[in-house]
């Protein structure tokens, strides 16, 4: 499945300074796997040491928080956009 | 003197110098001020906080500056009052009230955190301040930035309380009302904080201003005669309250200030309408769920909050709970803590109160052990949300039979 990924500018250094890419996945899991595969390094700036995504990264699987679906086990069909956000600081 | 060595990432550990820097460029997690620990042991002690000015700034050592305070020298402090009737009235047999609702000047505990984060914009060399705020910030940076001489941006949603707008213009900031809930209006702040050089207190700022708030723990434990409460709890927002609370109480504790032991649990009070951190401890989950808030609780009404995990934490570890009230509930805390105290607090106060009675009622917390009660912001500041529930006053003519008339009481015996 070819999904699209937007990357944050913190990590653009890692892809090339590209702000999209492109990998294959089926879920969300693989997707880490794959973008660690073109983009190394990436994979320990996304996930912690027990391979679970880090607390202040927010995944979106077309805009919808990936917390609310099934974390790294979400499924990604063709077409489906991911974008990676990292958490805001900041409330009163 | 300075004991501040530098920031750090709470995730990775990673250091930072001790500039307007707020996130790890690692894992994005956020910094927190980073004290020479050894030197304050050597300084530090009862005696020498005790003869401190009697302000937030008498607990100097712990707090992240590092020249002398300029900002906030009447703020914090505040009374610790030993509630009688409100402890009869809940069945318990030791109550106290840290009263933030009359912190100078702005009548809630955000002045403790923006003395902080303004002394030390100033030291950064920032001549325009701002924030994103529920309210009570929003108040509390217009105040002391108009004080220090500081250009002020301010950024609220624009469906405030009429009470926390007219409590910012008064003090002429550029006051911008967000057409957004608080999350919209945060999201843009980091956006503009990045773009343009100001000191947003609770952005780039935010791991100086985030450490003000400890003082209220430092003071209920000095204001106990040094002693830590069995029982705290604490309204959350961002969750940033309940985490430097306890970090207040472990820092008293390290150095060997607490007499006795410190057992503190806390407890985290949220409204029905925007609960997310609350939830993930009810439901003992991993994951802090983010929410769109819907509530009168305006002042806590962040859905997405920062310190969400931080916050869950702590109370595990403290071994406390949490409660979520409602609407109603929130209003029935705020009349009663009115009525037998004499404290008019806002919605958070209302939320806190309403959680401790429900706390106590299901006997999460035990009737004979000290519990203080974290009220944050004054009555005054949300009247729209008890104006309809307070009853109305008693229309007379000016004549002593219209007064009988209406009072009914000519037909009881109090007459001379």
């Amino acid at each position: 499945m070819a999904i699209k990924v937007r990357i944050p500018t913190p990590l653009q250094k890692l892809t090339g300074d590209k702000g999209e890419v492109e990998v294959t996945a089926s879920n969300i899991k693989e997707l880490v796997q794959s973008l660690e595969k073109n983009y190394p390094g990436i994979k320990d700036r996304l996930c912690d040491e027990t391979g679970k995504i880090r607390r202040f990264v927010n995944i979106y699987l077309n805009e919808e928080d990936i917390r609310f679906l099934k974390q790294e086990e979400t499924q990604l069909k063709s077409g489906d956009e991911i974008s990676i956000v990292p958490a805001i600081a900041g409330g009163c | 003197m300075s004991f501040l060595k530098g920031l750090k990432s709470k995730g990775s550990g990673r250091e930072y110098p001790k500039k307007a820097l707020y996130v790890c460029e690692y894992d994005f997690s956020p910094l927190e001020a980073d004290y020479d620990y050894a030197a304050i042991r050597k300084v530090i002690s009862r005696e020498r906080i005790e003869q401190g000015p009697r302000s937030l700034w008498r607990y100097r050592d712990l707090l992240p500056i590092d020249g002398e305070p300029t900002v906030g020298l009447h703020s914090g402090f505040t009374p610790l009052v030993r509630a009688e009737r409100l402890a009869r009235e809940l069945g318990v047999d030791e109550l106290y009230i840290k009263d933030d609702s009359v912190c100078h000047p702005t009548w809630s505990f955000k002045d403790r955190v923006v003395s902080v984060a303004l002394t030390r914009a100033k030291e950064l060399g920032f001549d325009t301040v701002a924030c994103a705020s529920t309210g009570n910030l929003a108040n509390s940076v217009s105040a002391h930035a108009a004080k220090a001489g500081l250009q002020r941006y301010i950024f609220i949603p624009s469906n405030l309380e009429k009470g926390k707008v007219i409590g910012s213009l008064i003090y002429a900031p550029h006051l911008i009302a967000v057409n957004g809930n608080y999350d919209d209006v945060n999201r843009l702040c980091s956006e503009i904080a990045n773009k343009y050089r100001w000191g947003f207190v609770n952005v780039n700022l935010r791991p100086y201003y985030s450490e003000g708030s400890k003082t209220i723990g430092f003071e209920i434990v000095e204001q106990l005669g040094w002693k830590a409460p069995k029982h705290i709890v604490v309204p959350a927002a961002s969750g940033s309250l309940i985490t430097k609370i306890w970090k207040a109480l472990k820092e008293f504790e390290m150095f060997g200030l607490i007499k006795g032991e410190m057992q503190t649990k806390i407890y985290c009070a949220q409204a029905e309408g925007c609960s997310p951190i609350a939830t993930a401890i009810l439901n003992q989950s991993e994951h802090v769920l983010p929410v769109k808030p819907k509530t009168i609780a305006k002042s806590l009404a962040i859905g997405n909050p920062a310190d969400g995990y931080y916050a869950k934490d702590v109370i595990r570890d403290s071994g406390g709970w949490a409660g979520i009230v409602s609407d109603d509930e929130i209003r029935d805390g705020i009349k009663l803590l009115a009525q037998t105290e004499g404290i008019f607090t806002e919605t958070a106060g209302g939320v806190t109160l309403g959680v401790a009675k429900k706390l106590i009622e299901s006997g999460r917390i035990p009737r004979n052990e000290s519990i203080v009660l974290a009220i944050t912001g004054n009555g005054l500041k949300t009247h729209e949300a008890i104006q309809d529930v307070v009853g109305e006053p008693t229309l007379i003519e000016a004549n002593m039979a219209s007064f009988e008339e209406k009072t009914g009481l000519s037909k009881s015996s109090a007459r001379v």
